[in-house]
């Protein structure tokens, strides 16, 4: 973390509450709301892939720390909505991930690229496979 | 100053201010002001796509495509040229190719991003359903995509303003090519033609002409039968 | 009945056997589906960032088309029935997002202005509502051939079932598609996997990971003794099935088992043609062909 010498302490600064409030803007969830139950993690079938729990994910935007655009999670979530269903406190983190994934991208910066595929993969995908991908993956 | 004098209108070329005569093309004004196209013109009729042009009228937030050759100026007009919209020229051989959708995603996969925001349509100078026949290739519906298309000159101003950096005018293409090879099948009438030709069934009108002398070759040429 | 259809892209192409055999079962139902003339494709998965726009577009437009038609008197109501359940999902949340927000509804407006205005009277349906709402007893009267004896694992797979407010079914509890398996005279083999992800759209970037899921998913089904799985989209389809030569290259021991559409059962069962099995990979001829099914 970089915000403070041993990492125990925390100040809540500006920059902090900006981040925070535009991750709000974006999912338009509350994200006081979570108590860190680590339901959404539970129900999660990709956990396995990510860096950081989905529950961990929400940690960060509660504490408004911008280091979670760099993790690999709001990337591997699939958008199934399992922790929709499951938060006891009615939170769709699938919209958290996306605002973080939305952060990301509208900085000019496509996280996928269609030029990356070959033309065998190109022949094989179905087009809903492409579109879905560009529309999680682009800005 | 003639007699039929014009009315004069102001428009800007480029971000300079010029008054030119109100019933002239954006090309023709933009040489009355005294440009001389280097790059953006060729047939001057219509049909090349060579002078795509954008525009917007003072007062109005619309920005516009338009064709430099075919487009009168209106007062108030700004205008830029866009002599060139970047585009890789793809190739593929025709005779390997199937007439279906993931042919177009082999080439073109940004059409998957296609958001069906109609901005290509509204940019076209020909009044092509943009939008409708990239979403046809994307089906792979090869032959509505093809006739969809058809008016398509490739000026680029579709491709220069779409959001998902889809170039239209190349689906299109690919769309009429296949088309015609897959679908609509070979020309029958002009293969017979050949196989007529090559079989000397014109050879003797042809030995005639030429032996004819330049008077009879006129006659004929004025009294001959017209087909409209 | 009349019905507005919406396709959606891949059922023309890579999932044509699901567009056919969706016709020709509604047609046994006495539905009469009918597309829009000019449609386009519904731009899946819904934009969740509250701020978008653009991403709308896409399916308004379409729920426009189907106003039209319900203007020209080309179909009966204001439904528009949709089989791919990602198509299903994307109109349903874009309908009832810009039905909720004027202002978002307004600068759809205003950047479609050459379109009539969306004036909100289109709900979305999914095919399996409109089936359980013609009530079960209707639905096994048209059955003709009961697929006696054949073990069938239903899989809803995501989008059908959420975000819970979307769903055509409880989420934890779904029934519909077992109580269709049933009506069709074959045997419901449960799947705890039956709703968890396929994978979906990482089959592009990621496939081991779409691969491994998509595995799991498989050999619950196999180990509860299924012969068959059933899907409701195209990209389960194309991640459960087409992509099993992938399974097979990380998980050796993995036999193939046939995955189809939940509608080519259907046409199956009730005599029709346009079943489109020549299309499923894996083969799922074989097997109907033991059960005496074809």
């Amino acid at each position: 973390m970089s915000t403070g010498a041993s990492g125990l302490y925390f100040t809540f600064k500006p920059e902090n509450a900006a981040f925070k409030a535009k991750v709000e803007e974006l999912s338009g969830e509350n994200i006081d709301l979570c108590f860190q139950c680590g339901a959404c993690s539970s129900s999660c079938p990709l956990t396995g892939e990510m860096d950081l729990l989905p529950s961990t994910v929400i940690r960060y935007a509660q504490l408004g720390l911008a280091e979670v655009l760099e993790s690999k999670t709001p990337w591997i979530c699939i958008t199934c909505f399992n922790c929709e269903i499951r938060c006891p406190r009615g939170i769709d983190i699938a919209n958290v991930m996306e605002a973080i994934r939305e952060m990301v991208l509208r900085t000019k910066y496509d996280k996928f690229t269609l030029d990356e595929l070959t033309p065998e993969e190109l022949r094989e995908l179905p087009q809903i496979a492409i579109i879905s991908n560009q529309r999680k993956l682009t800005a | 100053m003639g007699k039929n004098e014009s009315e004069m209108v102001t428009i800007h070329v480029m971000g300079k201010k010029h008054e030119v005569p109100a019933d002239l093309t954006i090309m023709k004004a933009m040489e009355y002001a005294g440009h001389q196209f280097r790059r953006g013109a060729g047939c001057r009729g219509g049909y090349c796509g060579a002078c795509a042009a954008m525009y917007r009228v003072k007062g109005s937030y619309k920005l516009q495509g338009a064709l430099a050759c075919q487009k009168i100026v209106e007062d108030g007009m700004y205008i830029a040229q866009i002599p060139f919209s970047p585009a890789e020229k793809i190739t593929y051989d025709l005779s390997e190719l199937r007439p279906d959708a993931n042919t177009f995603l082999e080439y073109y996969p940004e059409i998957s991003r296609c958001l069906s925001c109609n901005t290509c349509t509204k940019a076209c100078p020909q009044d092509i359903q943009v939008m409708d026949y990239v979403q046809a290739s994307l089906r792979g519906d090869v032959e509505e995509a093809a006739k969809l298309s058809f008016d398509c000159i490739s000026c680029g101003l579709c491709a220069v303003r779409c959001p998902a950096e889809i170039v239209p005018y190349n689906v299109g293409q690919l769309a009429r090519r296949l088309n015609s090879r897959y679908v609509m099948g070979p020309t029958e009438h002009v293969l017979k033609r050949v196989e007529e030709v090559e079989a000397g069934e014109f050879d003797a009108d042809i030995d005639e002409l030429k032996a004819s002398d330049k008077k009879t070759l006129q006659d004929r040429y004025e009294n001959r039968e017209v087909k409209l | 009945m009349k019905l507005a259809y919406y396709p959606g892209c891949t059922m023309k192409t890579d999932a044509k056997n699901f567009d056919e055999s969706t016709y020709s079962s509604a047609e046994a139902l006495g539905i009469e589906l009918i597309e829009p003339t000019r449609w386009n494709c519904c731009g899946t998965v819904h934009a969740l960032a509250k701020d978008n726009v653009m991403n709308y577009l896409a399916p308004i437009r379409n729920l426009i088309r189907v106003e039209q038609m319900n203007e020209e008197e080309l179909v009966d109501d204001k439904r528009v029935v949709t089989q791919c359940a990602m198509c299903y999902n994307t109109l349903k949340r874009a309908n009832l997002a810009a039905k909720a927000d004027p202002d978002k509804m307004g600068k759809i407006r205003d950047i479609m202005e050459k379109e009539p205005n969306y004036q909100g009277s289109v709900s979305v349906v999914h095919m399996l509502e409109l089936i359980k709402g013609l009530g079960w007893d209707e639905f096994k009267s048209k059955v003709v051939k009961p697929l006696d004896g054949l073990k069938v694992s239903p899989y809803y797979g995501c989008l059908l079932l959420r975000p819970r407010e979307y769903g055509i079914d409880d989420p934890d509890h779904p029934t519909v598609m077992e109580d269709l398996i049933e009506a069709l005279g074959a045997e419901v083999v449960d799947n705890p996997y039956k709703a968890k992800c396929c994978g979906a759209y990482h089959a592009v970037h990621m496939k081991e990971v779409a691969a491994d899921l998509s595995h799991r998913i498989l050999r619950q089904a196999q180990e509860a003794g299924a012969e068959l799985i059933v899907t409701a989209c195209p990209l389960c389809q194309f991640n459960l099935g087409d992509r099993q030569d992938e399974i097979k290259k990380h998980q050796r021991e993995f036999e193939g088992i046939p995955v189809v559409y939940y509608t080519q059962l259907m046409a199956l069962a009730f005599g029709k043609e346009g079943t489109g099995f020549e299309q499923n990979v894996p083969d799922p001829v074989r097997v109907l062909e033991e059960k005496g099914l074809l």
